[in-house]
């Protein structure tokens, strides 16, 4: 029998921890989360003595060198944890932040910034957005000018995860305002850096995590602190957001599903005119309707990840994958917000959140026009 | 030192129990499978012995092939060695059954100590332990809730009902049945689940411990009749009112049916 790739028994294994610290530390205190306006940070040392932060990563650095099937299998689990702003928080740290470091940055800032990442000793955040640029990254305005061996950062970040709690940012900055997508660099910020500091920003949804505008005056960090290449910040963080979009799948998928599975609980427990709710041909067509969106939404995110295992270009369907992910949780929220009447309108019910927390879908990590605009490139209109 | 800890594997205690088409189990397709929660700190103690020491800990379970995956998580969490038993002679067992596969492989095993858990989740009879102990020939205690090493053996402590503890003393080799909540159970670390890959795991059947004919279906004194849901019952009385008035007529009620 040929062992299928993304379903080994070490999968199988890693899958059960990763839902059991689910189960364990995270669900229970999901509203607890929500109402801090944040993740515990103390159970990421947890996570990375469990080796969760690090899965992709070289085991030099304490990584464990796994393929993207490992990760994949951790968001299906971490997507259940009942606060999908705290699953972003902990795939911002894992997927979002460190991967240039890892990929592009020297010996001296890896063992500096991503050995503590990877044990959970420091948290991370990705700096990209502005408040008059996001889905254009190109017109992101914040500055890095070289002064000797130091870089002075100026400027200001919107709608950053991780805000209040992270130890580093991963910045894109603009170090040469004439080059193009040539004058863009990747700048690692320590958040104790003098000049530096945030406003939390009040969400509909995600409430267990950290959103927050960022303002850097006269911040000063030394050039080592750059990741790669100087000008080369542009295309370093378009191939960073490749593995976010996938995540976001992934774990966006996971949290509906088990959505749906609370919304057919509830609808054989909810009795109106003398019959379970499950027991109405329109509830049953609903849900199968859902459920087969569901699971078209599950292959195609899979197919993507065994071509990530694989090696092969997956930007095209991930892309597909992020744009039809989003429209499927939306419409799984909504419908059943319905099903549980009144109590899916409360904020204390699944539903409820997840109507307000599946929106961000479709327009964090990249649009859906941003998704379309770039497809429709990619089929030549 | 050697330490048995025997794990049953039971249903997920999320997954949707639907009863089988013979009325006698429950449908096993299609649901998630976990180590009985009893059992996982039987292993816990086991592990925390051997990190306090020498020990090697050796796991056992019976059942088909997905209960290498709780023998697996078993190694991941840092147990030396598994042995998984495996036959469909042993299927449709009794409790006293599976007790005399359990003693057969300790047998070969000779362990200085036995950990188990007090109960399964899903069967709930709390009498495979003292059986296998006394197949064993061995001292045992159930519902402990504190082993510590002490002379020879194990102080124990076991919980009886309203809260009293009884403590005794078991001299090695001995068996220990552990109450749930003694300890914190650890998790398996991903570089535990990697280095599981290499660590041993024996497959045996009945034959290989000797018991051919002598457990499963053929040889059980007791036998399930039939699970089912229980119906539900008449007579249901909704007490309604403020606070006051529903906690005055329930006292009422209570005093009236002679409770109190
Ligand atoms: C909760 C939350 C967390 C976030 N976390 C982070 C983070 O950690 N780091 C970070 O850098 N950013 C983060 N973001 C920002 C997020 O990536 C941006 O909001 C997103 O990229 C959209 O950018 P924008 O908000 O500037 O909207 P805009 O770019 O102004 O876009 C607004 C709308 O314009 C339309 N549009 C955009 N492009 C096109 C097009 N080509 N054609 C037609 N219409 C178009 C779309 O309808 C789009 O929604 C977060 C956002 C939120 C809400
Ligand atoms: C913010 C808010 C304000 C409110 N204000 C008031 C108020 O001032 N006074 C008041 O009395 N009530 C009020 N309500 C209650 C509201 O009227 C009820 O929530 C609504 O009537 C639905 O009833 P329910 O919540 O019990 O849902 P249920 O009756 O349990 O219905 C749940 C779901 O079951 C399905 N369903 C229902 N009937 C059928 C059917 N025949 N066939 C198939 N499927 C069906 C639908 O999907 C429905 O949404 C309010 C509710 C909210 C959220």
């Amino acid at each position: 029998m040929s062992q299928d790739p993304l379903n080994s028994p070490e999968h199988e294994l890693f899958r059960e921890t990763v839902r059991r610290f689910t189960e364990e530390e995270l669900r229970p205190r999901a509203r607890e989360f929500d109402e801090m306006g944040r993740f515990d940070t103390s159970l990421f040392k947890k996570m990375g003595d469990l080796g969760m932060l690090g899965l992709r990563y070289d085991p030099k650095y304490g990584g464990a060198g796994l393929d993207w099937s490992y990760s994949a299998v951790m968001f299906e689990e971490l997507g259940r944890a009942d606060n999908a702003g705290v699953t972003m928080g902990i795939s911002v740290h894992t997927d979002m932040a460190t991967p240039s470091l890892a990929e592009f940055g020297s010996e001296e800032l890896k063992q500096q910034f991503l050995v503590p990442s990877i044990a959970g000793d420091m948290l991370s955040a990705i700096a990209v957005t502005e408040p008059d640029a996001g889905s254009d990254v190109s017109g992101i305005r914040t500055r890095a000018v070289r002064d000797g061996d130091e870089w002075v950062i100026n400027g200001s970040k919107i709608y950053i995860t991780n805000a209040a709690t992270a130890d580093w940012l991963c910045l894109l900055a603009v170090t040469n305002p004439d080059a193009g997508y040539g004058g863009f660099t990747q700048i690692i910020v320590p958040t104790d850096a003098p000049g530096f500091r945030y406003e939390l920003l009040d969400k509909i949804g995600n409430w267990g995590s950290d959103t927050g505008q960022l303002f850097f005056e006269d911040v000063r960090v030394p050039v080592a602190n750059t990741i790669g290449e100087i000008g080369r910040g542009f295309q370093q963080q378009m191939m960073q957001f490749q593995d976010e979009r996938l995540v976001a799948c992934v774990s966006a998928i996971a949290g509906s599903s088990m959505l749906w599975e609370e919304t057919r609980s509830w609808a054989e427990e909810r009795i109106l005119f003398g019959k379970p709710l499950s027991k109405m041909q329109n509830t049953q067509f609903k849900m199968v309707e859902l459920y087969t969106q569901l699971t078209a939404a599950k292959e195609l995110v899979n197919t993507c990840v065994r071509k990530r295992v694989a090696g092969e270009d997956a930007t095209n369907l991930i892309t597909m994958a992020k744009l039809f992910c989003g429209g499927v949780c939306r419409r799984v929220a909504d419908e059943c917000i319905q099903f549980h009447g009144g109590y899916g309108y409360m904020k204390e019910s699944m539903a409820g959140r997840a109507f307000v927390d599946s929106r961000l879908i479709s327009i964090g990590g990249g649009s859906d026009e941003t998704m379309l605009f770039y497809m429709a490139k990619q089929l030549g209109f | 030192m050697k330490i048995l800890v025997c794990l049953k594997q039971v249903p997920h205690q999320d997954a949707r129990l639907d009863i089988d088409g013979a009325g006698t189990w429950i449908k096993e397709d299609g649901i998630k499978f976990e180590i009985n929660s009893y059992d996982t700190f039987a292993l816990e103690e086991a592990l925390r012995i051997k990190d306090a020491g020498e020990a090697e800990v050796v796991v056992v379970s019976i059942g088909p092939d997905r209960v290498t995956q709780a023998l697996r998580t078993a190694l991941g969490m840092g147990a030396d060695r598994a042995i998984h038993v495996k036959d469909a002679e042993i299927d449709g067992s009794d409790t006293l059954g599976i007790a005399k596969v359990l003693a057969a492989v300790a047998k070969e095993e000779s362990p200085d100590l036995v950990l188990m858990g007090l109960m399964s989740d899903d069967g709930n009879a709390s009498a495979v332990p003292p059986m296998m102990a006394e197949l064993m020939g061995v001292p045992s205690a159930t519902a402990v809730m504190k082993a510590t090493p002490e002379g020879d053996g194990y102080r124990c402590e076991r919980e009886l009902e309203g809260g009293a503890l009884e403590v005794v003393d078991l001299a090695k080799p001995c068996l220990i049945a552990v109450q749930s909540g003694l300890n914190q159970v650890r998790y398996a670390s991903l570089k535990g689940i990697m280095a599981a890959k290499k660590k041993p795991m024996d497959t045996k059947s009945a034959g290989d411990l000797g018991l051919s004919g002598v457990v499963g279906a053929a040889g059980a004194k007791a036998q399930i009749e039939k699970i089912y849901a229980p119906v539900r019952g008449e007579g249901a009385e909704i007490i309604e009112g403020s606070t006051d008035e529903v906690v005055t007529q329930l006292v009422g009620k209570i005093k009236e049916l002679g409770l109190l």
